[in-house]
C-alpha cells in the first residue's frame, strides 16, 4: 500500500473497504464457483461436520476467550443458565435471554 | 469509528464478529493491517460455509454472489436440516431479516449507543455464547458430530492464548475432518 494512498484515505475507511471486499469474496467463492452442483460424498461428509466444529469453537471463544487470553468470568454463570434452559427444552430466545440476564446480574453484584 | 463508516461496514461486511474484531483493534490504536487481518481471518470461515450452501442458491453468478452475502452464522445454522441439507426458504428469509435488523441496528447504535451503556454490563457477550451453544446442540445428531465438536472446541481452547483473535476459529474447522468417509 503506497504511503500517499494510505494518507488519502482515513484508516477507518481503509479497514471498512478492505474487510468489506474480503468478506464479500469469502462468501462468494463457494456459491459462484460451485454453481448448483453438489459435492462428492466424501467431501460432503466433511462439510457436514463443519457446523459442529465451528459452532463449538464459537462457543469456546465467546465464553472464555479474550484478546490472547483465556478469561473465566461471569459469562460462565450465564452459560450455566443457558445449559439449564436448553435441558428444559426452552425456546432459543429464552436460552439467550437467560444467559444475558444471569451474566448481567452477576456483574452487578 | 464514525456513524457513516459503521453503517457502511455493516452493509458490506455482514458478519458481526469480524466487525467487532476490526473495531476493537482500531480502537486499541492497532494498525490498519492488524485490524483488517483479524477481521478477514474471522471471516475466512465463510469459504467452507459458502461451499456447504452452494447447492441451494439459484441463478447466474451475480445472483448467486448476492444470495451468498445473506449467509451468516445464524441464518446458516437455522436453515440446516438434521440430514445435513439446507432449507433455502429459511436461509434466505432469515438472512434478509437479519441483514435488515443488522444495518438498522447499527445505525441506531451509532447514533444513540452511548445512552445504552456498556454491552458487557448487559451480558451480551454471554448471550452470543449461549446462542452458539443452543445452535450447536441442534447440530448434534450423531456420534461423529460429537467428536467434531469436541475436536473443534479443544483446538479453539488451546489456541486462544497464543494466536490473534480469529485464528482459533479457523484452526478449529480441522475438526470437520472426522467427517471423511472411505468409499
Amino acid at each position: 500500500m503506497s504511503r500517499r494512498l494510505e494518507e488519502a484515505l482515513s484508516s477507518t475507511w481503509l479497514v471498512v473497504a478492505i474487510v468489506g471486499t474480503g468478506t464479500i469474496a469469502c462468501k462468494a467463492i463457494g456459491p459462484v464457483l460451485l454453481g448448483g452442483r453438489t459435492l462428492p460424498p466424501q467431501l460432503a461428509g466433511i462439510v457436514d461436520m463443519l457446523a459442529p466444529a465451528l459452532l463449538a469453537a464459537l462457543v469456546v471463544t465467546q465464553a472464555v476467550g479474550a484478546d490472547r487470553r483465556l478469561v473465566f468470568d461471569e459469562r460462565l454463570l450465564g452459560i450455566a443458565a443457558a445449559i439449564v434452559a436448553i435441558r428444559l427444552r426452552a425456546p432459543l430466545l429464552v436460552v439467550v435471554v437467560a444467559a444475558a440476564g444471569v451474566t448481567a446480574l452477576a456483574r452487578l453484584l | 469509528m464514525g456513524t457513516l463508516a459503521s453503517v457502511v461496514m455493516s452493509a458490506t461486511t455482514f458478519a458481526g464478529s469480524a466487525q467487532f474484531a476490526a473495531a476493537s483493534v482500531l480502537s486499541a490504536a492497532g494498525s490498519v493491517g492488524a485490524a483488517a487481518t483479524a477481521a478477514i481471518l474471522l471471516n475466512a470461515r465463510y469459504v467452507p460455509i459458502g461451499i456447504s450452501v452452494a447447492s441451494v442458491l439459484r441463478g447466474g453468478p451475480l445472483r448467486r454472489l448476492l444470495e451468498g452475502q445473506l449467509v451468516v452464522d445464524e441464518s446458516w445454522a437455522f436453515s440446516r436440516r438434521r440430514d445435513g441439507t439446507f432449507d433455502r426458504g429459511v436461509l434466505i428469509g432469515a438472512g434478509l431479516v437479519l441483514y435488515t435488523c443488522w444495518v438498522t441496528g447499527t445505525a441506531a447504535g451509532a447514533l444513540g449507543g452511548e445512552a445504552l451503556g456498556d454491552p458487557e454490563s448487559l451480558g451480551l457477550d454471554a448471550a452470543f455464547a449461549a446462542l452458539f451453544l443452543a445452535l450447536l446442540v441442534l447440530q448434534i445428531h450423531s456420534r461423529r458430530a460429537v467428536v467434531a465438536a469436541l475436536v473443534g472446541g479443544t483446538i479453539a481452547f488451546a489456541l486462544v492464548p497464543f494466536t490473534a483473535p480469529g485464528v482459533p476459529i479457523i484452526a478449529a474447522t480441522a475438526g470437520c475432518l472426522v467427517g471423511w468417509r472411505k468409499r
